[in-house]
């Protein structure tokens, strides 16, 4: 136990468990809304993730960066993240969707019950993991430097650097941009519909697959974006990257209510910073300890998290 | 395409008529020659006795791997798809952290009779190491316990935030047990663990590095299991889980305490895991964190509902199954001279069956939830609920 670690380092570990909670609360986006909208726990999530921090790094060597080249300068820098972020999130939305496709839609013609989703989930699961392990013969992956990680602004013992400033801002983006989606367009008003009931919404002239198709699109966007960010702050990438990032995130999406989009992003950077302060406290190698600790004591108290359970009910 | 599977069903069906016919002596005279079969699986001298041609290839015998040793690992799966099968295929709960429980056992087992674990070494809490067989009762106890405390607070919530715990909890003892200077020694481990008693007529221990003798204990430990899961499930309690899986508040309803019958589901689950893995670590005589990687649960899991959730001998044979059959491909890849390599552009790339079978398993679990979501050998009750389901399906919704 050390608490001086904890006060002492308080603004850095803040700053540092904020840019991790925004990572955490873009991939737990993607949870909640197919939970959303299939009452299903969509395994296979984690893993294309995965699949985008490759994409990006694959779209950083085509323009000659790797892990051991020299930074760009920072105009540079900001292209090549736009570039991977779009590159990124398409790979994510197409095999996001390729999952929908083959893993769920059948099951769903047949009315399966809801643990056969599961098991063809963590089946869609292994088959990505595992396919891109073999690609990739199972070896880490450095990702190029990019932005650089000096502060840039100081007040007092707060400060932040270019890294931080730039995962936070291009995250936050994307969530105001998803928030927008579903509460303010056609499509998202379809989401919404289909997730408050689906029959009834199909009942009404909504086309109930093809909604569920952009949900598990928009995930993977989502998700890709992720996938550039935590690719920048992790600076190395494997096979298995997915798993536990992937289960962080989904219990940062019933952390704050699973389902529910704004939940999901609280879920996200609570979850990131009390991770933080906790590895100040206890160590780093408790680090995951605390993360499912505070997860399953909130479970207790609060079985629906902590904005309750909602997309597209009536109050939403 | 039809007509084999017409044709298939119909052999089955045949088959298993026949088998409603035979007298019941003749059914428990098959059934033990069929045990006396499974005793004799791994001595070499069985095949030399049927006339297989030895040192080439043979159908059933592995050749990368010593033959017994598959078999016990093929065993304490089995052992572990019960226990789960238990939980999932019977009570309908959803946990996807079995291992955890496997690891249970199998910690309490080394740290209690390892002349190296830190018990002994560091604390001195204990003047000499136990015999394993004082351990096992113990482990089984402490999995079970950790069951029930898992358990009671977990099985108040919904499904799917059960799946999510379980696996939560999974993670907790792995990273708890990879603490280097704990008493669980971290990926350094614990060597020496005791094997089990008994000594042959010369005086030499019966359990030490043949791996036969802990296949036969493992395979009576199943028989054994499998006379009481199938008296349990056929008693009160069996039909309660039953009644909680097909609709809990229905069954709830009609007077069935159902928070307490998960809970023993629960528990006898774990029990039976931290059976499997105290079997595990006496034989193995070494445990280290990373063992207990969440793939395995997943593993078991994936055990389970290929056999056929639902029905014990479904569970053994997916146990049998997710072990035997990545082992036997390599095996068939030797004979065949199948590469373990190819080069693409220069770079080699693995393809051998055993750096493949998860992908392979991947896909064969999606195939067979689409195709046969009862499992291959289904539980005919779970069977037609599923098939009730199917009927609800609304068309081109």
């Amino acid at each position: 136990m050390q608490f001086n670690e904890l006060i002492h380092g308080f603004p850095v570990l803040t700053i540092t468990g904020l840019t991790q909670g925004a990572i955490y609360a873009l991939i737990a986006l993607g949870y909640t809304l197919v939970y959303g909208v299939l009452r299903l726990i969509n395994f296979a999530h984690s893993d294309v993730f995965m699949i985008g921090t490759f994409g990006a790094i694959w779209t950083w060597s085509a323009f000659g960066f790797d892990a051991n080249s020299a930074r760009p300068s920072v105009g540079e820098a900001l292209g090549l993240i736009a570039l991977a972020i779009v590159v990124a999130a398409l790979l994510c939305g197409f095999f996001a969707m390729l999952v929908e496709v083959t893993a769920y839609r059948p099951l769903r013609a047949r009315n399966a019950p809801p643990l056969a989703f599961l098991i063809t989930a963590i089946g869609a699961s292994f088959v990505l993991s595992e396919g891109m392990g073999a690609f990739t013969n199972r070896r880490q992956f450095g990702v190029p430097a990019m932005l650089p990680t000096e502060p840039i602004a100081e007040v007092g013992s707060w400060s932040i650097t270019p890294l931080q400033l730039a995962t936070l801002s291009i995250a936050i983006l994307a969530m105001v941009a998803l928030d927008w989606f579903v509460q303010r367009t056609r499509f998202g008003r379809g989401i919404r519909a289909v997730a408050q009931d689906a029959n009834t919404a199909a009942l009404m002239g909504v086309n109930k697959n093809r909604v569920i198709l952009l949900v598990f699109l928009i995930g993977g966007l989502m998700a890709g974006v992720a996938a550039v960010l935590s690719d920048m702050k992790a600076a190395s990438t494997r096979f298995n990257v997915g798993f536990l990032i992937g289960l962080k995130a989904f219990a940062a999406a019933v952390l704050g209510g699973i389902g529910n989009l704004r939940g999901a992003a609280l879920g996200g950077i609570l979850l990131g910073l009390v991770e933080n302060y906790a590895s100040a406290v206890f160590g780093t190698n408790f680090r995951d300890f605390v993360g499912f600790l505070v997860l399953i004591l909130l479970l207790m108290f609060r079985p629906t998290g902590l904005l309750g359970e909602s997309l597209g009910r009536a109050r939403a | 395409m039809t007509d084999v599977r017409t044709r298939w069903r119909g052999f089955r069906h045949g088959v298993s008529q026949r088998w409603d016919r035979q007298p019941k002596a003749t059914k428990i005279g098959l059934i033990l020659v069929f045990i006396v079969f499974l005793y004799a699986l791994p001595e070499r001298g069985f095949y030399e006795y049927l006339g297989l041609p030895l040192g080439e290839y043979i159908p059933l015998y592995t050749t990368r791997n010593d033959m017994a040793t598959v078999l016990f690992q093929c065993g304490y799966y089995i052992l572990l798809a019960m226990g789960l099968n238990i939980v999932v295929g019977y009570a309908g709960l959803l946990d996807l952290g079995f291992f955890g429980f496997f690891a249970v056992g199998a910690y309490t087992v080394a740290t209690l009779t390892s002349p190296n674990s830190k018990i002994f070494t560091e604390y001195n809490w204990l003047e000499s190491p136990w015999p394993w067989l004082v351990a096992l009762p113990l482990a089984i106890a402490l999995s079970l316990l950790a069951g029930v405390i898992l358990g009671w607070p977990v099985l108040r919530l919904r499904g799917d935030y059960l799946a999510i715990v379980t696996l939560g909890f999974a993670e907790m003892i792995r990273i708890v047990a990879q603490q280097n200077d704990w008493i669980f020694n971290g990926d350094r481990g614990i060597a020496r663990i005791a094997h089990p008693p008994g000594k042959n007529s010369d005086g030499s221990p019966i359990f030490a590095f043949d791996a036969k003798p802990y296949y036969w204990l493992i395979l009576t430990v199943i028989i054994a299991m499998v006379f009481l899961i199938r008296n349990l499930v056929r008693s009160r309690v069996g039909r309660a889980w039953v009644a909680i899986r097909e609709d809990e508040d229905a069954a709830e309803l009609m007077g069935v305490p159902t928070y307490k019958f998960k809970l023993w589901a629960f528990a006898m689950g774990a029990g039976i895991g931290g059976f499997s893995g105290a079997l595990w670590a006496g034989q193995n005589s070494f445990v280290n964190a990373s063992t207990f990687r969440l793939e395995q649960s997943i593993l078991v899991l994936a055990a389970v509902l290929l056999g056929g959730a639902g029905n014990i001998f479904g569970a053994i044979l997916g146990g049998f199954l997710v072990i035997y059959v990545p082992e036997w491909l390599r095996s068939v890849g030797d004979v065949f001279g199948l590469p373990e390599q190819v080069r693409i552009a220069g770079e080699p790339y693995d393809v051998s069956a055993t750096n493949l079978r998860y992908l392979f398993f991947g896909i064969i679990l999606i195939v067979i939830m689409i195709f046969r979501p009862q499992g291959l050998w289904a539980n005919r009750r779970r069977a037609a609920e599923l098939k009730d389901r199917e009927k609800e399906a609304i068309v081109g919704a």
